[in-house]
């Protein structure tokens, strides 16, 4: 019996019923299908928040100050609340880190705004003119602080798009307009460009000042709140954090790092983090999705089953004329494989539309991968040959004399 | 008998080998609670190239058990069973299935062909099975389909759309088409009213007077029995009688 036989006989076997062998070839559609489409949007969301986390500036190592404690005593004041960090700890870091590309210290807080009548309570940063460099931050109208606000102390102010709207409506002229922050008034020179992201931590709702001028008029004191360093390239993140725990350590006199009064956060560890998040959301997705593939192989195996006792005297009319077991093993196996690899076929195309649908609707930039592809056809080819073999064993042992009796 | 079959069955020694023989041949089942059931009890005979043959008996006389052994889908407890000068009787399963596909074509009371299939679909099964070129197949099944007596307008129908007489032919083709030293048939008529079954019976003659094919014919049923050239009778698994039959009823006008 030669291969296209074998076909040319599965086709004609499957073909006479087709109404069931539509139903099977569906449970295998929908399975494959929703494994393509679920690590799809898995693999979508993992990149997207990727690219969010990216989006503050890449390759930052930040140094934030550590929590405070009393001499003896294990009561802390909360990590970050501490004032131990200082302009000059991040004129030392500029200095002396070899692989420090750029140093933005920065010193924000949250304060009342008001302007025209309207107030608003943001948070309020104090800047370097290095800082959007360091933090991916555009200017869309006017200009960002410079060098000469910060010597000279201006009483400046650029604004987030978010908070430009909150205090002068949405898209409003703010340029040349005053606020008042702490009740001094700041002149507005900038708008920055809209990054999205809304909520906590959002950089669209920020006011940059200039961070002289934060540390005099509304700290009242000379240290920062997080010193942001960028690295010359990602493989150098981890030596630059190294470097930087060093230098503050002997800057600060600390000899035991345990007892370190700052610490240091490396971009590289937040995106690390996020994806083993993400990726446990895309196991997670992949594995109900692998239930309703395993749910369709028992479908396939309850037909061939089904099959098998329905054609119990066309098998035995078979051995009859000369058929082998392993012919008729062969036969039936075939049958199972190929209704796996039909519903395979159309559910990654199915599956593809899905997440073409989601990514095309805005909701998700979703990626269809080459293996998840790959493994799905695979997977449903071995559905095919597990679910088929107990059946197609069935068929090949039939006794002939029996099968040719079976009413 | 045609000359370059005598070339076959005699071979270098001078010993005459018959198309078929069985020798003290004996089937014993086994039942659940252990006990043994002879369902043939030491039967020989011989079957010449070119006979007719019924093989008669009532129910429970073994004549089925002794059609399985006939038709290599099983193999007797002791004794031997030469077809075409080939031991069948210690054959495997794999090996039985090679006789049954080169030597045996079988009839059955039940028809058995496959339901959705047309009918030259259902002629050609044995040729797949047999490794026949997929060109050479349709010709070899429609001569077939001749040879049975199918008309040939029927050929692409499928074969549930057939009446029992034309079935029959059409299995009767199958039987055929990959040209068996041995035709068996199962009950042949059991399902057919009578003028259909002397149809059937009457092909079945043709093809052993013109063809010299050689036929074996269970059946219980003295009448289609008598359409035989010889008949033996078979009872309690042995055989009472084996005698050639003077009134044989012949079919013509097919």
């Amino acid at each position: 019996m030669t291969v296209a036989d074998l076909l040319e006989e599965t086709y004609s076997a499957l073909s006479s019923n087709k109404a069931r062998s539509f139903l099977t070839i569906l449970g295998i559609v929908i399975g494959i299908g929703s494994v393509i489409a679920m690590v799809a949007i898995g693999q979508g969301a993992q990149s997207s928040i990727a690219a969010r986390i990216q989006s503050i500036g890449s390759d930052l190592v930040q140094v934030t100050p550590g929590a405070q404690r009393g001499v003896g005593t294990q009561v802390s004041s909360g990590r970050g609340a501490s004032r131990t960090l200082t302009q000059e700890d991040a004129d030392a870091i500029s200095k002396e880190v070899s692989t420090a590309k750029a140093v933005a210290p920065e010193l924000s807080g949250r304060y009342q705004v008001t302007a025209k009548g309207k107030n608003t309570n943001t948070s309020v940063v104090g800047v370097s003119p290095t800082y959007p460099a360091v933090r991916n931050i555009a200017v869309d109208q006017g200009s960002f602080i410079s060098d000469q606000n910060l010597l000279s102390l201006s009483k400046v102010a650029v604004l987030g798009p978010t908070t430009r709207d909150d205090l002068f409506g949405t898209d409003a002229e703010a340029v040349g307009q005053t606020i008042r922050i702490k009740n001094i008034e700041f002149k507005v020179i900038g708008i920055t460009t809209a990054k999205g992201g809304t909520g906590f931590g959002s950089q669209d709702d920020m006011i940059f000042i200039p961070l002289t001028s934060a540390q005099r008029f509304l700290a009242g004191d000379n240290y920062v709140t997080t010193i942001s360093v960028q690295a010359v390239d990602s493989d150098s993140m981890a030596q630059t954090q190294q470097q930087i725990t060093d230098l503050l350590l002997s800057r600060h006199h600390i000899s035991d790092p345990e007892a370190a009064d700052f610490s240091t956060l490396n971009q590289a560890d937040i995106v690390a983090t996020a994806s083993s998040v993400t990726g446990t959301f895309t196991i997670l997705l992949a594995a109900v999705a692998g239930i309703s593939l395993v749910v369709g192989g028992i479908g396939i195996m309850n037909m061939m089953l089904t099959t098998v006792t329905e054609r119990t005297r066309e098998i035995g009319l078979r051995k009859a004329i000369g058929a082998k077991r392993s012919e008729i093993n062969l036969q039936f196996l075939i049958e199972a494989i190929v209704l796996t690899c039909v519903g395979g076929l159309v559910g990654i195309v199915l599956g593809w539309a899905v997440s073409f649908g989601i990514t095309y609707l805005g909701i998700l930039q979703t990626s269809v991968s080459f293996s998840s592809v790959l493994l799905a056809f695979g997977v449903s080819a071995v559905i095919g040959i597990v679910f088929g073999y107990f059946p197609a064993r069935r068929a090949a042992a039939l006794n002939p004399i029996d099968a040719l009796r079976y009413e | 008998m045609q000359a370059g079959q005598d070339v076959k069955t005699f071979p270098t020694q001078f010993e005459y080998i018959c198309m078929i023989e069985i020798k003290n041949v004996v089937k014993t089942y086994k039942s659940g609670d252990g006990t043994e059931f002879q369902a043939l009890k030491s039967v020989s005979f011989k079957i010449e190239d070119g006979e007719f043959v019924a093989i008669m008996g009532p129910s429970g006389s073994g004549k089925s058990t002794l059609m399985h052994i006939l038709g290599a889908l099983d193999t007797p407890t002791s004794g031997t069973y030469f077809l075409d000068g080939k031991d069948v009787s210690t054959l495997s399963e794999d090996e039985l299935a090679d006789i049954r596909k080169g030597k045996i074509g079988f009839v059955f009371q039940s028809f058995n062909l496959l339901p959705r299939a047309t009918v030259l679909r259902n002629v050609m099964l044995p040729l797949v099975y047999n490794g026949v070129p997929h060109a050479d197949r349709q010709p070899q099944a429609e001569a077939a389909l001749k040879a049975a007596g199918l008309d040939e307008g029927r050929f692409h129908n499928l074969s549930n759309q057939l009446s029992g007489g034309q079935i029959q032919r059409v299995a009767i083709a199958r039987a055929l088409v990959n040209n068996p030293s041995l035709i068996l048939a199962d009950e042949p008529t059991g399902n057919l009213d009578t003028k259909t079954g002397e149809i059937v019976l009457g092909t079945f003659q043709k093809l052993n007077n013109e063809q010299g094919r050689t036929i074996i014919l269970i059946t219980h049923e003295h009448d289609v029995a008598q359409h035989a050239g010889r008949i033996i009778f078979i009872k309690d698994g042995q055989i009472l009688s084996d005698a050639k039959n003077p009134n044989q009823k012949l079919i013509k006008d097919l």
